[in-house]
Order: structure tokens, then C-alpha cells, then sequence
């Protein structure tokens, strides 16, 4: 049973510096095409009307570049495909500033519950290096006019370790976004991705970023104000009042199915990780064929399942529950991995308890390191089948 | 088919690299349907896929080609392929003494080339004629009259002969084909001398043994007969002769001018050295022809296994390459940081690149390759001398009396206006400036003695960038000199890679050893604890740097829940390690043993 849906929107007003997302300037006449292809995508995918899921998350590019016809189009092909209104968290990414009460009050009449607002950083003058669209006001002005509509499940996403920025200087960010006393905020450190502005600067040696003991410093300080400000840290880059923890991702770090609906959006359902056409007019001419925007189809054997469960659980602060692990696989944990979680103790990157195994704080840091010891060699599984028998 | 010996043309193609010598050889062999359209795979001479992917030719190719002239002549064409570059020069020198005739590519927008240059140079000592073409006059940059003016002033060619062609368009190709029927000579031999055949290349196969590449200069041979290596007198019974059409022909017989293989169940590639004359046993030709000076290897470095366990795989690699390349010397070594390997030589730094490429890729062996080394003499205090080709080897400075290193004499030859350039290289390169020559106006010979270490490096690569590809390079070994040389040793976490040693200039080692130490701070990624990076001649540290202690690899971002770019980047970032070797407690990247080569990138 699928329980989650994302929907790839991929229009923008305005491309920003360092974004490598399925993304292109907003054009009515192709924005209005490609909703017809989605539509198509959604219906040939998804039969029946009114599904009951838990989560349904629409992101970008900027969701919120559409017009307000746009808009409610899409809505209104959502909530008659899934059952919006018994849905637990239905999530719209949204960008300070392109943003109107009328478009508010669409986002609540069509049951969104939740909006993800790019704030990034306050200081106009690193938003205009950005190459964001947005200035600081617009984030008061936008947060004001949600909730007023009553959308007061906001969450707030920022970028750190900005070219020049020191540590001084994202603590005054942190402060500034505590300050909304929001129920979420998210931070990803920035990362220089090929084909973008950014990556061409950084090439050129024109791009200088902080160093890595900077960068520490900055997540440091962000763990000690979120704690101070009563928002628990549940994933590497997640923060969240009690409650509030964004169910939709927690899908993909509990390893759960998902739907990806539209241009370059990532599935996963049983057996099978799937990533659609990105080109707007080749997603567009294949939707409208067949209903199939598939690019290309990654097999998630057993091997490949039982490491994302690892790789992926791990990056929640609670780890995997051992129990979870044995009733999903029918076997412990431990036939697989018990040198490396026992190398990841002594490192000190890694706590076994009663019910789980949880990376520590340090052990956070060194993720992408921690987390390469649970990819296994094709032989690995032979060792599980003949205990099996 | 029967042919007369005044309708062979026997023929190799000269051009820089890009210059579109292979799509002009893959054109005349469609022109003449040697090859149908059908068969036609681009570039069909350089078969190896790594001499497609580096658009280069290493190994040399013959094909023999028929043509039908307008006059309606039955001709029998040889084309013979030759590499490109300044390493493969003897190569090259093999496969022209095969030929009576050049065809000169020059490209329409570029003009001539050095490196073009110093193989025409080569064709003219060889008394070739010389066919000048112009390729790729469809560019829109193309400007043939300029380069026509070019090959007037440079090396004398008459503007009415020169062909203009595109190889790519099909343009020019018959009047190529016509001309070589017209200005290149037959082969001059006597069929009916005693035979010699002048082996230009060999090549083993498992099946057949090896195959002598020939050119039938005087008289013939035929399956059956018993012949016999000039060199060492050793015989043999011919069990196949044949030509290349360019798959393999079985003939009856090759006769004077013909361009073929000859298999004789021989089993060890050095009873065929290149160069040497084949006669027959029975009847024996009296003197052997003139053969080529015998290259040395003049780079040596270290081959290992990055995976220790592939140490005996490397082994047959290298086995298996030296059966195909006499240039390729191995012997086994070990080193206290990288364990078991081999110390090889090679002509020259390209020759090393592929040689490695090869076994990386043909025989799938990850490497780690040391800096390259030429060979010093040591004179120790207690009277000894010694052979040095391993840096790691050199005594103590307070053993060595004298320390002895291979020069050459560097001949540049270069358009005037970059002489400056010229001598700014070869001064930084401990050149010793001998005699500067004006050939004609433009053209000047420049002299310089330089330690052949230095070429070694990257000497050709700047001169090429830094006289915009104009200056032509050549070089001779003189011999020893004395050189005030010493061994730079590099320690990570306190501990001495032998693996990295040097050995450097007295007068330079400071300022080496601090781009050294620089350069592996930038080429070694930060591990989990800090490591200090320094660089010692004998006991005395002369430069250091720190490679921090890695703080956080993490990666924060979402990625709208890609988990398979996820999923790549961790396989990656596995893969990668699986790449670097375990020196101490240290890993470093292949690249690091390398850095002492690229400390002038800067």
C-alpha cells in the first residue's frame, strides 16, 4: 500500500544560484501543458478516485509560481485522485514573497495543512547572491498572510555554510528564524552541485566556501538553538516541536513507498526506485502518450532494501528499532552487521541500546562515512539464506 | 592476382594529432573499396581502443590496398600507419624506412604543427616523396593559401603541388590516389636477389606465435621455406605469408615491395627484433640492411597493485604487454609502503600513461604509479659505484662521493619570435645553453645540454604551450655528467614513503620540497585525524604542512527523496576508498605519488 505522494512542480520565477532541481522560467503556455501531462500521469498511475494516503508533499522548482488558476487545477486534480481530507500532513513548498492572500486561501479551501517556506538566509544582500527573488520583509509579510488563513504548520528551510558567511553570521539567521516560534525548521548545508551557477563559479576558483571547521562550528550552533528554543532535532538537518515532524519525510528515512508524480520526481514502490523524464517537452510528449514519464527504473532487491533501511533509518536521530528491522525482514539485523556496528561503537559513532542502534553526535558528522559500512558485497546474503534454512 | 613490382606504391601518411590523418586513411580505404561502407567502423586503422578514445596511433597498422588509376593501371598500394608522438619517434622511423612515399596532412585552419615537422624531417632523411595535402578546407576557418605559403617557406613544398582535400567531406581523395600513383617510386629491390625483409613491428598471438611485420626489400619468400634472423642466425619454417586487407590474407608468396607478415612458429618476440633483417637460410643475403638505432628505456618508475592480491595478475599483465612491446623492461621490486611491484621502463611519459592504461583497463588492475625516475650512477665514499633507478635507493648523502646523471643535447628548432620563450624554459630546466643557429629567416635552431630528468617531466608540454605548438624537439643522450644532486624524502604522519622520494637539484631542493608538501596537502583528502606532511633531505626537515583532521562528511541535503543519487554517492565515495592505498596509516590517492610531477603546474 502506497501511502505517500510527491509531486514534482518545476516552474520558477526566478532560478536560484546553486539550485540543481528539475527546474525552467515559468511559462504559462508550458505550465498549463505540463499540468495536463501530470493530470495524465496521475490518472494512468493512481485508479479510483478520493485514495486514502497519509502524506501528500507538492515541491519544486516553486509550486506556488503557478497562477492562481494554475493552482487550483492542480489542486483540484489532487483532491479528487487522493483523499485530501483524512490525508495526516498535505505539505506545498512555497517561496517568500510569490504569494498572495487569494493564493493563501486557495492552499486552505483545497485542505493543504502545511507549507515549506524557503526563507534560506536573512540578509538581503547574500539572498540577491543567492540568486534569490525574495528579501527579508517578504518572509514576515508571507508568514503574516498564512497565518491568517490559519496555516500556522509552518516550516522554515535555511542553507548555511553560504560562500563567505562565517559562523557569527548564521547565528544571527538562527536567531532571526526562532524568532517566528514556528513548529518546523529544516537546515542543509550548502552543496556545490554540478550544472549550476554556483558550480561554475566554484570552478573558476570565484566561489569560496567556509572551511569545514566552520562548517561544524555553524551546525553546532544551530543544535544549540534549536535546544534552547524547545525544537528536537529528529533527523540530520530536521528540527520540530513535538509532533510536528514532517511525516512526509520521515517517509523516506523510515523506507517507506512513495508515488513521484511529474518532470525528474523520484518513486519508490515495491521492488522498484523509478525517476521520471526531467526536459519539460519529453516528460510532456511521453505523460500524454502513455501515462509513463519514466526515465529510468532502479531494482531494489533485498541487498539494496535492507542497506537503504540502514543508510536512510540512520539519519533520524532515533535510529533503527531493532524489533521494526527483524518483523520487516524476518531476520536480525545483526547476521549482517554486527563487525561493522561493533567497529561503529568503538569509533564512537554509534550507541546499541535495548531497541535500536543510533548514530551519536559525532558519529552525525561522519554520516556519509558511517553510513558506507552498511552497503554490503553481493555474497553477503548467501550467509542469511543458508541460516534461514 | 598477378602485379608487376613498378605498379607497388608503398606509403605512410604523416600528420599531428587532430589533424584528420585517420579519417583520411579510413577515406582511402573506402575509395579503393578495401573495406565496404558496410565494414567501414570510423577510424579504422587505430583499432585499439584506447588509441581511438586518445585519437593516437601506438601500434603500427599495414594495409594493402588496390587501385585502378584513371589511365586504367592496376596498382597494389601499401598504406602504413605511423604514431604521432615525439615518444614514438622510433617507431615512426620504422615505418617510414618501409615506404617510398608521405602523404603530409595539414590542417586547412591550423597550419603545420612542430611535431608534423620533425616527422617530415624524418621523410626527408628517408628520401620519401613528399604528397603535401591540405585537410578540412570545408572549415569555415580554413585559409589554404596561408597554409599553402606555410609549407612554401618551412620545408620548400611548390604551391602547385599541394592537394586541397576534406577527408570528412570526401573531397580531394582521387587526386590523392592519382598522385601516388604518380610521384611516389616503385619499390626499387631485385626479386631475384638473395631475400631481405626488414622486420618493422611484431606482434604476438597465442595461436600463431609471432607475427613479423615486413617489408620485402629484395627477392621473396613463400610458405615453406626455411629462413633466418640476420641478428642471431636463429631459423625457422615459414608457416603463413600475407598481407593486410587490413584483416589478415594468407598469400602464397610476398615478393620485393610487398608490404606483409611472415609466422614461423616463433615462440619468443626478441628472435624478431625490429629492425633486423629475415633472409633466407639456403640461400643467404650477404649483408643485412641498414636497421634502427635501438631505443633504451628512458623513464623508469614503480607499478603496483593498488590491491596487494593482484600482485601476480600484474605480473602477467606485464608479461603479456612485453610480448607485444619490445620498448616495455620490467623487473620485480618491493617497496616498504606499497608493498610488492615492479620497477619498469619506457621510452617516455606517454608511453608510461598508456602502458598503465592498458593494464588498468585490459587487464583490470587498479595501479599506483610512482613519480618517474631516469637512471643515476653513484660513486659512494668506500669507492663502490651503483646504478640508481629507484629514488628510494640512493645512499646517504654522507656516502656519496659523486653523483652522476644522464644529459642529452636538446635540438629546438623554433619560429624566432619565441627564442625568448625557448631559453626561459630551458634555463629553468638546468639547460646549459650551447648554440643558437638561424636555419633561414624565421627558423632557429636552438642548443641547450639539459639533464634528461628534466625532459622527462614535462619539458615537451611547456615548450609545446609556451611557443604556441611551433617548436620541433629533438634530443640525443650525451652521457653522464656530475650533478649536485640529493634525495628528497617525504614523511606522512612521521613516517618515510619510499615510495615518494625524489631526487632533486641541490640548489632547487628547498623550494621542491615546499611545492611538494603543498601539493599533497591538496591531493591527499583529510582523514580522521590530523597529518602532518614533511619533506626531509637526510635528517633535516626542509619544508611541512598539515593535512587537517576531517570534521564532517555528511551529506544534509533532502534531495525531494532521490534515495538513488543517495545510494551513488555513498557506492562512490566506497569506491574511491577501495582506490587509495593504506600507506602507514595514511590513505593516499593514486594522484599523490604522481604530485612531484605536477608541482609545476602552478
Amino acid at each position: 500500500m502506497i501511502q505517500s505522494v510527491y509531486i514534482h512542480i518545476p516552474f520558477c520565477q526566478h532560478i536560484c544560484h546553486y539550485c540543481d532541481f528539475t527546474k525552467f522560467f515559468y511559462n504559462e503556455q508550458l505550465a498549463t501543458e505540463y499540468l495536463e501531462a501530470l493530470s495524465n500521469e496521475v490518472n494512468v498511475q493512481v485508479s479510483g478516485e478520493k485514495n486514502p494516503v497519509k502524506t501528500i508533499f507538492i515541491g519544486g522548482g516553486t509550486p506556488t509560481a503557478l497562477t492562481h488558476l494554475q493552482l487550483k487545477k492542480l489542486l483540484s486534480l489532487i483532491s479528487d485522485k487522493f483523499d485530501v481530507w483524512n490525508c495526516e500532513e498535505y505539505t506545498i513548498e512555497a517561496n517568500p514573497g510569490d504569494f498572495d492572500e487569494e493564493k493563501a486561501k486557495l492552499l486552505r479551501e483545497y485542505g493543504i495543512n502545511r507549507v515549506s517556506l524557503g526563507v534560506q538566509v536573512f540578509d538581503d544582500v547574500m539572498l540577491k547572491e543567492l540568486g534569490r527573488a525574495h528579501r527579508i520583509e517578504d518572509v514576515y509579510k508571507t508568514v503574516d498572510l498564512l497565518k491568517q488563513q490559519g496555516l500556522n504548520n509552518i516550516s522554515l528551510d535555511m542553507i548555511y555554510s553560504l560562500p563567505n558567511q562565517t559562523a557569527e553570521h548564521f547565528e544571527r539567521t538562527v536567531k532571526e528564524a526562532l524568532s517566528f516560534d514556528l513548529p518546523h525548521y529544516s537546515a542543509y548545508s550548502l552543496q556545490i552541485e554540478p550544472k549550476t551557477i554556483f558550480y561554475n563559479r566554484y570552478k573558476k576558483g570565484k566561489l569560496h566556501r567556509p572551511a569545514q571547521e566552520e562548517e561544524v562550528k555553524m551546525y553546532e550552533i544551530l543544535k544549540k538553538n534549536m535546544k534552547q528554543a524547545g525544537l528536537k532535532q529528529y533527523e540530520i538537518s530536521n528540527f520540530a516541536k513535538p509532533g510536528f515532524e514532517s511525516k512526509h519525510n520521515l517517509t523516506y528515512w523510515n523506507n517507506d513507498y512513495y508515488y513521484g508524480f511529474g518532470a525528474g520526481a523520484s518513486g519508490y514502490l515495491p521492488g522498484k526506485r523509478t525517476q521520471n523524464i526531467r526536459p519539460l517537452p519529453a516528460y510532456i510528449k511521453q505523460a500524454m502518450d502513455d501515462g509513463k514519464p519514466v526515465l529510468r527504473i532502479d531494482t531494489i532487491g533485498l541487498k539494496e532494501k535492507i542497506e537503504e533501511e540502514l543508510f536512510l533509518g540512520l539519519r533520524k536521530l532515533s535510529g533503527i528499532n531493532k524489533n521494526d528491522f527483524q518483523s520487516k525482514f524476518g531476520f536480525s539485523h545483526d547476521l549482517l552487521y554486527s563487525n561493522e556496528i561493533m567497529h561503529l561503537k568503538q569509533k564512537g559513532w554509534l550507541i546499541e541500546d535495548v531497541e535500536t542502534i543510533h548514530l551519536t553526535e559525532e558519529g552525525i558528522l561522519f554520516g556519509n562515512e558511517a553510513f558506507e559500512y552498511f552497503l554490503l558485497e553481493d555474497n553477503d546474503l548467501e550467509a542469511i539464506a543458508l541460516t534461514k534454512k | 592476382m598477378a602485379r608487376k613490382q613498378e605498379n607497388v606504391r608503398n606509403f605512410s601518411i604523416i600528420a599531428h594529432i587532430d589533424h584528420g590523418k585517420s579519417t583520411l586513411a579510413d577515406r582511402i580505404l573506402e575509395n579503393t573499396q578495401t573495406v565496404t561502407k558496410r565494414e567501414m567502423k570510423e577510424q579504422l586503422l587505430d583499432a585499439m581502443d584506447l588509441e581511438r578514445e586518445r585519437g593516437i596511433t601506438i601500434k603500427l597498422n599495414a594495409v594493402q590496398l588496390h587501385y585502378k588509376s584513371k589511365s586504367g593501371e592496376d596498382y597494389t598500394f601499401h598504406l602504413i600507419d605511423t604514431p604521432g608522438h615525439v615518444d614514438f619517434t622510433y617507431e615512426v622511423s620504422r615505418s617510414l624506412a618501409a615506404c617510398e612515399g608521405a602523404i603530409l596532412v595539414v590542417d586547412a585552419a591550423q597550419g603545420i604543427e612542430a611535431q608534423t615537422l620533425a616527422n617530415v624531417y624524418l621523410a626527408l632523411d628517408n628520401d620519401l616523396e613528399i604528397i603535401p595535402v591540405i585537410n578540412k578546407i570545408d572549415l569555415p576557418s580554413a585559409d589554404p593559401e596561408r597554409v599553402k605559403k606555410e609549407l612554401e617557406e618551412v620545408i620548400g613544398i611548390n604551391p602547385d603541388d599541394v592537394i586541397l582535400a576534406s577527408a570528412k567531406a570526401n573531397i580531394g581523395i582521387e587526386d590523392i590516389l592519382e598522385r601516388i600513383t604518380e610521384a611516389v617510386p616503385p619499390p626499387v629491390g631485385n626479386p631475384d636477389e638473395p631475400l631481405k625483409a626488414l622486420i618493422f613491428d611484431s606482434l604476438y598471438d597465442s595461436y600463431r606465435g609471432v607475427i613479423a611485420y615486413v617489408c620485402i626489400k629484395e627477392g621473396s619468400v613463400k610458405v615453406g621455406d626455411r629462413i633466418k634472423m640476420m641478428a642471431n642466425g636463429k631459423e625457422f619454417e615459414v608457416n603463413e605469408v600475407g598481407v593486410f586487407t587490413p584483416k589478415p590474407l594468407p598469400l602464397k608468396e610476398l615478393n620485393v615491395g610487398d608490404v606483409g607478415y611472415i609466422t614461423a612458429s616463433i615462440k619468443n618476440v626478441g628472435d624478431t627484433s625490429v629492425g633486423d633483417t629475415i633472409t633466407l637460410a639456403n640461400n643467404p643475403a650477404v649483408e643485412p640492411l641498414p636497421g634502427y638505432r635501438r631505443l633504451n628505456p628512458m623513464v623508469y618508475c614503480g607499478l603496483y597493485p593498488v590491491d596487494s592480491n593482484k600482485y601476480n595478475d600484474l605480473r602477467e599483465a606485464l608479461e603479456r604487454l612485453e610480448l607485444n612491446d619490445s620498448a616495455l623492461q620490467y623487473e620485480a621490486e618491493t617497496s616498504q609502503a606499497l608493498g610488492f611491484g615492479f620497477r619498469c621502463g619506457f621510452l617516455g611519459l606517454l608511453h608510461m600513461e598508456i602502458i598503465q592504461e592498458r593494464i588498468e583497463r585490459e587487464f583490470k588492475i587498479d595501479l599506483i604509479t610512482t613519480a618517474p625516475s631516469v637512471i643515476y650512477e653513484v660513486e659512494q665514499t668506500d669507492g663502490e659505484a651503483i646504478i640508481i633507478d629507484n629514488p628510494s635507493m640512493m645512499p646517504d648523502p654522507q656516502k656519496i662521493q659523486e653523483v652522476r646523471e644522464p644529459f642529452v643535447k636538446a635540438t629546438i628548432m623554433v619560429p624566432n619570435e619565441y627564442v625568448g620563450a625557448v631559453m626561459e624554459i630551458a634555463q629553468k630546466k638546468r639547460g646549459q645553453f650551447i648554440d643558437m643557429e638561424y636555419l633561414d629567416d624565421i627558423r632557429v635552431n636552438v642548443i641547450y645540454h639539459i639533464p634528461l630528468s628534466e625532459i622527462v617531466y614535462d619539458f615537451f608540454d611547456q615548450l609545446k604551450s609556451n611557443t604556441k605548438g611551433y617548436a620541433s624537439f629533438d634530443y640525443e643522450l650525451l652521457g653522464y655528467r656530475p650533478s649536485k644532486l640529493v634525495k628528497m624524502d617525504i614523511l606522512l604522519n612521521a613516517e618515510t614513503i619510499d615510495a615518494l622520494s625524489f631526487i632533486v637539484h641541490r640548489d632547487f631542493a628547498y623550494e621542491r620540497g615546499k611545492q611538494i608538501v603543498e601539493k599533497l596537502k591538496e591531493l591527499i583528502p583529510r582523514q580522521q585525524f590530523e597529518v602532518p606532511i614533511q619533506a626531509a633531505i637526510g635528517n633535516k626537515i626542509v619544508a611541512r604542512s598539515t593535512i587537517k583532521a576531517m570534521r564532517k562528511n555528511v551529506l544534509a541535503k533532502c534531495y525531494g527523496g532521490d534515495i538513488s543519487r543517495k545510494r551513488k554517492l555513498l557506492e562512490k565515495q566506497k569506491e574511491g576508498k577501495k582506490r587509495m592505498k593504506m600507506v602507514g596509516s595514511v590513505e593516499v590517492p593514486q594522484e599523490a605519488f604522481m604530485a612531484v610531477l605536477k608541482m609545476d603546474d602552478e
